[in-house]
């Protein structure tokens, strides 16, 4: 038994080097060609597709990360594959496999190259996260990562192509999404509407608890809370339809709660956005002054029959706080 | 104990653990209110539905809650449910009894009226007309648009699918808000019953020509006793929400 593990020439010639040198010539080529199949002819078809500079982003990550992914499955499964097909026990054979001894080049190389692996990606990923703002992600008030987002000339109006970026207020409530334009006199609507081209800026806040703004093909996602404004950035690339979903459980009709937004030429969202002022205009006279967060439990005004039957707070509170049924 | 018995009584157990979990999950998660069917009644492209709304719910072991009631086609009575079926491609005319007091919105955008028919004679869409009660005065035209300055909304009834809000008027004065109906369903001949205040919203849409389920809500945090408004009857199926079923 000593004799025949101490014996390294019968191993290699069964499952030593020339099976080494064959999986790892097959590897290669499997592995360079697997990572152009899946970068250049599954990448483009990952989502969230390219609609927006934050969705093209998220897939160029999705991308990449499946391309350095490749070889790792395709290693596994080559090796997997080959023991199954080469290496066998024989019937009758029950003598152990040839002992295996410490390489310190081996372990050496394992470790240089997992750690390079590792650390570039958290680099590609850092960097990914900045370029383009944000990525699509709700960043809280003050955004860590608006790289190439136009200072805001103004709050209150806005012209296309100018030194100034589209902002849309998303308010989330049990169930149903309403937005509101605060360049365009502050009107709300259950429709969002966007310039295609242009970038926006999305302030992310909830009436009631916490909500969830994902504009899947826009791939921009971010928590809609009470009392809370969430900026997220994005640039849509092309006109057509998205689909706006909740992506955090807020009762019972969660599911229920998505609605579609539409990217159209910057002509068309002016005359849209110009038309809805002045149609919603008396709508939103009766609005509270536009904010960034809206207390959920204040009212901005109450009237005199209210404030009589019990709404008397400074601004008016729903139920009280002290209320015995309170959970 | 045998070996048999003992196999025997653990099977039995699991048996009945199993049944147990099944009909809590039937019973309890999968249970819906019942289902007011409105196709059979539909007539000329058109039909029409009765919902009513009421400040308690005394028919339920929830009494204090506020809630919606449908008229049964079948029977004319009030059920305490919010789920109805209608055909496709069909004009539903609706009828709500709003029994309740007000409520302002949470969002003052919810008092805008949409996707509904033109009203004849009615001079903004947001107008409704107030049942007198005979001693709180005439009948009187309530604008639902500005339910924080005014006492006048007291919930929703939308589908947001369809891209309908239509806001239930309530009774505009203090004295009409304390003299609520006090039973639920509000029918009756007293003034605590169906002679209490009330406000009659009609309004008419057209369900989609293809079938599917629509959900519908209230839009104002009713839920009283709740945090923010937002639990109980806002939370439960049969009280401020409900289902429409479209039979294509």
């Amino acid at each position: 038994m000593a004799a025949e593990a101490s014996n390294p020439v019968s191993a290699g010639e069964t499952g030593g080097r020339r099976d080494g040198l064959w999986l790892l010539v097959i590897w290669v080529v499997l592995s360079i060609v697997g990572c152009l199949l899946v970068y250049n002819v599954w990448g483009p078809h990952m989502p969230p597709g390219a609609a927006s500079t934050s969705a093209s982003s998220q897939q160029f990550d999705t991308r990449v990360l499946a391309a350095i992914a490749t070889p790792v499955v395709i290693g596994v499964l080559l090796y997997f594959g080959w023991a199954l097909a080469f290496w066998r026990q024989k019937p009758g054979d029950d003598t152990d496999a040839a002992p295996i001894h410490g390489s310190t080049k081996l372990q050496a190389t394992w470790i240089v190259v997992t750690s390079a692996i590792v650390l570039g990606l958290a680099v590609f990923g850092t960097y990914e996260l900045v370029n383009p703002a944000g990525n699509g992600s709700g960043q809280g008030p003050q955004p860590i990562f608006n790289h190439g987002v136009l200072a805001a000339a103004s709050d209150t109006s806005w012209a296309p192509n100018t030194n100034n970026i589209l902002q849309v207020q998303v308010i989330g409530q049990q169930w149903a999404w309403t937005y509101r334009y605060p360049q365009f006199g502050g009107f709300e609507t259950t429709d969002l509407v966007l310039p295609v081209g242009q970038q926006v800026r999305f302030n992310v806040t909830s009436l009631d608890v916490i909500h969830d703004f994902w504009a899947y093909q826009l791939g921009v996602k971010a928590d809609a809370n009470p009392g809370v404004n969430n900026i997220a950035y994005t640039t849509p690339y092309h006109t057509g339809q998205f689909v706006v979903r909740c992506d955090e459980l807020c009762g019972i009709w969660h599911g229920a709660m998505y609605n579609y937004g539409t990217v159209m030429s910057v002509s068309g969202f002016m005359n849209w956005a110009h038309a809805s002022e002045i149609q919603l205009a008396p709508v939103t006279k009766i609005l509270p002054p536009y904010a960034l967060t809206y207390d959920p439990t204040v009212l901005a005004k109450v009237g005199k029959v209210n404030q009589e039957l019990g709404l008397t707070s400074a601004g008016g509170g729903y139920y009280n706080p002290a209320d015995p049924e309170q959970p | 104990m045998s070996l048999p018995a003992r196999v025997t009584t653990l099977v039995i157990a699991f048996l009945a653990v199993v049944a147990g979990g099944i009909f809590v999950a039937l019973h309890y998660i999968g249970s819906q209110p019942p289902v007011e069917d409105y196709t059979s009644v539909a007539s000329n492209g058109q039909v029409n539905v009765t919902l009513m709304t009421t400040p308690e719910t005394t028919v339920t072991d929830k009494p204090d809650w506020v809630s919606y009631f449908i008229k049964s086609p079948q029977t004319g009575q009030f059920v305490h449910t919010t789920y109805f079926k209608v055909p496709a491609n069909t004009q539903v005319n609706v009828t709500i009894l709003g029994y309740d007091g007000c409520t302002p919105l949470r969002n003052p955008y919810w008092g805008r009226v949409t996707g509904t028919f033109t009203q004849s004679g009615r001079k903004n869409a947001e107008d409704v007309s107030i049942f007198d009660g005979k001693k709180y005065g005439p009948v009187t035209s309530v604008s639902t648009f500005d339910s924080w300055a005014d006492c006048s909304v007291q919930h929703t009834f939308a589908i947001p699918g369809l891209g309908l809000n239509v806001p239930v008027a309530s009774p505009p004065t203090v004295d009409e808000n304390n003299a609520l109906c006090a039973a639920g369903p509000c029918v009756g001949a007293t003034d605590d019953e169906g002679n209490a205040p009330h406000s009659v919203v009609t309004f008419s849409f057209r369900t989609p020509k293809d079938g599917g389920t629509f959900r519908w809500q209230c839009f104002v945090p009713c839920g009283g006793g709740y945090v923010d408004g937002n639990g109980g009857p806002m939370a439960t199926p049969g009280y401020m929400m409900g289902q429409m079923e479209v039979q294509a």
